[in-house]
């Protein structure tokens, strides 16, 4: 498609504006960062890393920082552990329901987080694990163990099966086969669920306002209780330093993933 | 020579299937009980008593008609370019796309508060140039939900949409130029048509994320006049209802559920989660 005609030039230049209207109106946090001023106000005034200081110092956002971190890659682990597990079962077994729990297992999906939010924290009452680490991670993946599945369902629709069935007739055994030749055909989509489950638990919010307690927080849940009492320039540094780590997981996961093309 | 097949592959679902059932499939059973007996059926009848709770599925349901067609709006031009426009546009608006759609939504909707407060950008700029004397009302009612909405939901229909264009056949509609049609004709006539399953897909997507949103209206949207992700919130976490929240989450669930399947009937569930098989 050759930009010629005044047709093909209009739609261009309004999908130009649809992708400034996509990227941009996140962005203000990022200069609002460093404002000297002490008020949450646009535009920022002058150049100042105060805010930053008070994030890593200031013991209720540096907490809630490496708890963010901690429940996110223990998070990742469990769901790339579990959810790889029941994509290679659902792609591979043969038993009867296996299309139904396989759009079963995606469920949490498409429910409300909310709903599964209060339930959840209904449950964790019952079981009195709310505000735990533990608690945070299971509920969690609940919510990152559908993506690991189709992120790992399809890196195991595009792989040449015959490459099994060659290692297996070369004498493989079955576990031989799955270590030296399934996993690593598999591995940058393997990898790449990980990412995206770490980054699921890292921006999560709804679930974590009610499985946390005022002790054990994450950071999404401190700059939401900010949001709605005092807000100072603390919460857009906060802010930016949850963009910053999505952008970086982001960035290593679609690598991950270009890997597998090649 | 005798080649070793595996065999109970289906085990290994197990584990993950197991999970689910106790960390989401009791929750679920749980708030259903809870809204029968914390303290009796009787939960349901807060929608007879009070005009606010039946308001609020409505204004949800509103907002989320709304939120849908700006998205589908904005989505189509969008994931249209991103399909037609070769290697390096799709690229480029991809990543424009996976960007959002990773980022915090948390952040999102905070950031679009910077915009439009009252001393916001938006109403700043336009005061400054002296277009207008009072701040427009941009925060703290519908227009403002939907803004945000909108914008987080976005990325989520540009993928369906993008997803569902790449599975037509390119040649279909170079057939129809050949055969004498106008670009804007075989538009219509043949690529629209076809697209139509990621349409369906991604509006379904966004409708049903759009009913059980909590934080961008939390922000945003008028705290007199909440949506139904907010009055759930707001019986558990506030007044301590267990079972009139519970009610309410199972109100919304059945809607949702009532939605996806409506939705299926016309696209299958599989391909709007990008399950391809």
């Amino acid at each position: 498609m050759r930009g010629r005609s005044p047709l093909k030039a209009g739609l261009r230049a309004v999908v130009a504006l649809i992708a400034i209207f996509l990227l941009l109106p996140t962005l203000v946090v990022i200069p609002l960062s460093f404002t000297e001023g002490t008020l949450l106000r646009w535009p920022p005034r002058g150049f100042d890393l105060r805010w930053y200081e008070t994030l890593l110092t200031d013991p209720a956002w540096r907490d809630a920082a490496l708890k963010s971190l901690e429940v996110g890659l223990w998070t990742a682990l469990t769901a790339t552990v579990i959810g790889t597990a029941t994509a290679l079962g659902l792609a591979r077994g043969r038993f009867r329901g296996r299309r139904l729990t396989g759009s079963l297992v995606l469920s949490p999906i498409v429910v409300p987080t909310v709903i599964t939010a209060i339930g959840t924290y209904f449950v964790f009452v019952r079981l009195g694990i709310i505000g735990t680490t533990a608690g945070l991670v299971l509920a969690h993946t609940v919510l990152a163990l559908p993506l690991v599945i189709v992120s790992v369902t399809n890196s195991l629709q595009s792989f040449d099966r015959n490459l099994e069935l060659a290692a297996a007739s070369l004498g493989a055994g079955p576990v031989t086969t799955f270590f030296r030749v399934t996993l690593p055909m598999i591995a940058p989509g393997v990898a790449a669920s990980a990412l995206f489950a770490f980054i699921t638990s890292w921006d999560e919010i709804v679930v974590a306002l009610f499985v946390t307690d005022p002790v054990v927080r994450t950071l999404p849940v401190v700059i939401f209780n900010q949001l709605r009492s005092g807000v100072d320039p603390t919460v857009a540094a906060a802010a930016t330093l949850l963009i910053l780590v999505t952008v970086m997981a982001l960035g290593v996961a679609l690598l991950a993933r270009r890997r597998v093309k090649t | 020579m005798t080649v070793r097949r595996i065999r109970g592959w289906g085990l290994l679902a197990v584990p993950g299937i197991l999970f689910l059932l106790v960390l989401f499939g009791w929750p679920l059973a749980d708030m259903a009980i809870l809204s029968l007996t914390e303290p009796s059926p009787a939960n349901y009848s807060v929608f007879t008593e009070s005009p606010v709770y039946l308001d609020a599925y409505v204004t949800t349901f509103i907002v989320a008609v709304v939120t849908t067609g700006a998205c589908l709006l904005l989505g189509y031009p969008y994931a249209y370019v991103m399909h037609m426009g070769g290697r390096r546009p799709a690229l480029v608006l991809g990543f424009f796309v996976l960007l959002p759609f990773w980022s915090s939504i948390l952040v999102r909707t905070f950031a679009w508060s910077v915009w439009l407060q009252d001393s916001g950008i938006v109403n700043a700029t336009l005061m400054g140039a002296g277009i207008i004397d009072e701040p427009l009302p941009l925060i703290r009612n519908a227009l403002g939900t939907t803004i945000g909405m909108t914008h987080v939901l976005l990325p989520f229909m540009v993928l369906s949409l993008y997803a569902g264009m790449r599975r037509i056949d390119p040649d279909l509609a170079r057939a129809a130029l050949s055969l004498g049609a106008s670009p804007l004709t075989a538009f219509r006539r043949v690529f629209l048509p076809l697209s139509m399953a990621g349409v369906y897909a991604g509006s379904l997507i966004v409708f049903v994320i759009s009913l059980g949103f909590y934080l961008t209206p939390a922000v945003l949207g008028d705290p007199g006049r909440p949506l139904v992700g907010q009055l759930i919130v707001e019986q558990v976490n506030g007044q301590l209802e267990l079972g009139v929240g519970s009610a309410l989450g199972v109100v919304l669930l059945v809607a949702t559920l009532a939605v996806i399947w409506a939705g299926t009937r016309l696209v299958d569930l599989r391909t709007v989660m990008g399950y391809d098989e």
